[in-house]
């Protein structure tokens, strides 16, 4: 980790560029021998992989933060999606609305009195009996009007609605809401866990991811829990309309692909186009924020955190300001995949996808480094995908000598699937092992 | 007086014993990742999956026996299985530390790189195990279930609400008692039990009075491998064995750990406890006690449930978060800050 010197040598550069170009000739090959709609449905989610670690990355690798709770920030990105576009349901908000207010101001109302009594008040047992004679009373008062609410609304249509519903608005501007309420509870839980030490805020991240989940998971009025949000609105085109457009047809037939097949590519395609303007700018921006003097900053506290705070600078608020960064970056990444999905699935948010393999991404391509963030995102996004159809084929190569109704051999079939969590463990131990600067190593 | 001795039934059976039990199943596993952080100075994030291997090991051999005939009714089989899933997960955590720790180690790496090393070792036993096993749910008790059961313990007391011992926590308590017992007089009293304490209170003055490290570290792993098997057979014959529930036990485990003080294996113990006690008694909902305590019209209308079980997370964290804030290093004070 060397501090001075901006530019790398030039086949430092070239490596970069040639692993680059390897990468989108992979994506061609799939494209080539699988098929075109396949190579750019892995296209963009590695897209919002790649803006997901590039998140991580200003964490992890401007300021040595570790965050094991990705997973929560991306559920948050994703829950604004219906929040802001789902059609709001006016029924719901008639039979439960006021009561939901209601307790969240008798929420909030709590919580402050609380901060406040906690701040003016000496320490002591006098201080300890009004806090609790402000939270027990306001718990019960809050839960009195919440309960019978949520009841209410979840009884409105539970087949088709049973929740509050969105604001109905475009759902691109769940891109920057998800960012910025990603932000906020990154906020929070870094006021708590920050300036410990680092396994601490590891534990606390981790906890606090999967309770994200489980709100979003239990909280019906809110985000229809298990049962789902789905069909919500999208910023591209419709396959059908395309497909029904004479224009559209024309230009299918100059193609010489069929309205069907070639609408479902330029629908993929104005994704990855919107895509990749984020994480374009979101690059860009990295690139300024590193190589600034705010960026120099973070690594020097990053490499010496006692020389640094010696130099007088804040190192809690720095790293506050860095895992709020960053997380946002995480949110907006989980609010673009919401979006691509066209649905929210709380149930589909499993750490070991959305928390452990964007922690691999980072550390193959090159912690510190916003380029090799990105060049790990594709990377480790590509294998997750195309692990599946490897390890099945070397399956059937190994188990080929053994008789089609052998029972191992259908055993280690069915399980080549789970070869995937495997194979992430071991390149995540070989590189750190072997290269741990990764891929394209921070100049 | 029926009314409230009532209730006092009703309390014990519903949290007191399930309380008990859980807490002897996650203060050993907490006692495993204390041991590791004491020693290796670092959080184990594969402790969660090094359990589930190991149950999994005790697992299959159990079926083995089962399908052999070998019983030891009443007792679970999987109590003659144990020892061989202990000896499985031994291996696994010792090659984990030959071919994965040792090199950072060596190379005295920030405690940080121990963790990502761990979650890689993590993804490797997770992916281990659900490529043998499978993802699903299994059931592996067999042998007598219960020690007391409900409707006997009414017939004697004749009370309303009896109390019902499943033989999975009577043996998990036993257990944990006896497991407890052992590591601290091996802790306290032998010679390798007192170069690991030597080695954990300070490592350079241990080196100086010529504790091999490398002996110390292969004790560890060794007493940490078998309590991450018995913490996890015992809690798959009370509940069932599901490898993704293993990963989630990481939570509470680290939480009772750290509770108690990361590093003081008397802290892990008294932490297992407070988390299961607390997540137990918050998602307990108190309406029949009520009804039974409070005289006859004040019983309550709604469940009386701080919180409900989906939440039950929230509990081992809330109490993290405030331990953090209040006292970083734990209620009993360990090395950490």
């Amino acid at each position: 980790m060397i501090l001075t010197g901006h530019r790398g040598p030039i086949d430092g550069n070239l490596r970069a560029i040639a692993m680059f170009l390897g990468m989108f000739l992979a994506l061609a090959a799939v494209g080539l021998m699988q098929s075109w709609s396949l190579a750019l449905a892995i296209l963009n989610l590695c897209l919002i992989s790649a803006v997901m670690s590039l998140g991580v990355n200003i964490q992890w690798g401007y300021a040595g933060l570790f965050n094991v709770g990705i997973m929560g920030f991306a559920a948050l990105g994703g829950v604004t999606g219906v929040l802001i576009s789902a059609a709001p349901v006016t029924a719901a908000w008639q039979a439960g609305g006021s009561g939901i207010v209601i307790a969240l101001a008798i929420s909030l109302v709590v919580i402050l009195g609380a901060v406040l009594v906690s701040k003016r008040m000496a320490a002591g047992l006098r201080r300890k009996l009004v806090l609790s004679l402000i939270i027990v009373p306001g718990y019960f008062l809050a839960r009195h009007y919440f309960d019978p609410a949520i009841e209410a609304i979840e009884a409105v249509e539970p087949a088709k609605t049973g929740y509050l519903g969105g604001l109905g608005l475009p759902i691109l501007f769940s891109w920057i809401a998800g960012g910025l309420l990603a932000a906020a509870v990154a906020w929070v839980i870094g006021k708590i866990a920050l300036g410990l030490r680092s396994d601490y805020l590891a534990i606390a991240t981790l906890g606090i991811s999967e309770i994200i989940i489980a709100i979003l998971k239990n909280e019906d009025w809110l985000t229809r829990g298990v049962k789902n949000v789905s069909g919500l609105p999208r910023p591209v085109p419709y396959e059908v309309d395309l497909q029904q457009a004479l224009w559209f047809q024309d230009w299918a037939a100059r193609m010489g692909a069929s309205p069907v097949e070639f609408s479902s590519i330029f629908v993929k395609l104005n994704y990855a186009g919107l895509f990749a303007t984020v994480l374009l700018v979101l690059l860009w921006l990295s690139q300024r924020a590193l190589n600034s003097p705010w960026g120099r900053m973070m690594r020097a506290i990053r490499d010496n955190e006692l020389a640094a705070s010696a130099m007088g600078k804040n190192v809690t608020g720095r790293h506050l300001q860095v895992f709020v960064l960053g997380s946002a970056v995480v949110g907006i990444a989980g609010a673009m995949l919401t979006t691509l999905d066209g649905q929210f699935t709380p149930a589909s948010y499993q750490p070991l996808r959305f928390t452990f393999v964007i922690w691999v991404m980072v550390i193959v391509g090159g912690s510190g480094n916003n380029w090799g963030a990105v060049l790990g995102g594709f990377v480790i996004w590509f294998f997750w995908i195309e692990a599946e159809p490897i390890g099945l084929w070397l399956m059937d190569l190994f188990t080929a000598g053994l008789a089609e109704d052998s029972g191992l051999r259908r055993h280690l079939l069915n399980s080549a699937a789970h070869m995937r969590l495997m194979t992430m463990g071991l390149i995540l131990l070989l590189v750190l092992r072997f290269s741990p600067r990764g891929l394209i190593p921070e100049k | 007086m029926d009314g409230i001795l009532n209730a006092l039934i009703l309390l014990s059976n519903f949290v007191i014993v399930p309380g008990i039990a859980y807490g002897s199943q996650l203060a050993i596993g907490a006692l495993g990742v204390t041991l590791v952080y004491g020693i290796l100075r670092f959080s184990n994030f594969a402790h969660g999956d090094t359990m589930a291997f190991g149950t999994m090991a005790t697992v299959l051999l159990t079926w083995a026996l089962q399908s052999w005939g070998v019983s030891i009714s009443p007792f679970p089989t999987a109590l003659l299985a144990l020892p061989f899933g202990i000896i499985c997960t031994i291996l696994v955590c010792l090659a984990a530390d030959r071919w994965v720790y040792r090199f950072y180690r060596r190379e005295k790496a920030a405690p940080v790189v121990f963790l990502i090393a761990s979650i890689g070792v993590m993804f490797v036993l997770n992916g281990l195990v659900r490529f043998i096993i499978g993802p699903d749910d299994q059931r592996f008790a067999d042998g007598e279930r219960f020690i007391m059961k409900a409707r006997e313990f009414k017939r004697l007391t004749h009370f309303n609400e009896g109390i019902t011992i499943k033989t999975s926590q009577g043996l998990t308590v036993v257990t944990a008692a006896i497991v407890v017992i052992a590591l601290f007089w091996f802790l306290k009293r032998s010679r390798a039990g007192k170069s690991m304490r030597a080695f954990s209170d300070n490592e350079d003055l241990a080196l100086l009075s010529g504790i091999n490290p490398e002996r110390v570290v292969m004790i560890t792993w060794i007493i940490a491998a078998a309590l991450a098997t018995i913490a996890g057979v015992l809690y798959g014959l009370d509940k069932s064995f599901k490898p993704f529930t293993y990963f989630q036990l990481l939570l509470p485990i680290f939480a009772s750990a750290i509770v108690g003080g990361l590093g003081n294996p008397l802290g892990a113990i008294a932490g297992g406890f407070m988390i299961a006690f607390s997540e137990v008694t918050v998602t307990y909902a108190y309406k029949k006690f009520l009804a039974y305590a409070l005289p006859g019209d004040w019983a309550p209308q709604g469940l009386v449930q701080l919180l409900s079980t989906d939440y039950k997370f929230a509990v081992s964290f809330v109490i993290l978060v405030l331990v953090l804030l209040l006292r970083p290093t734990g209620i009993f004070g360990g090395k950490a800050v």
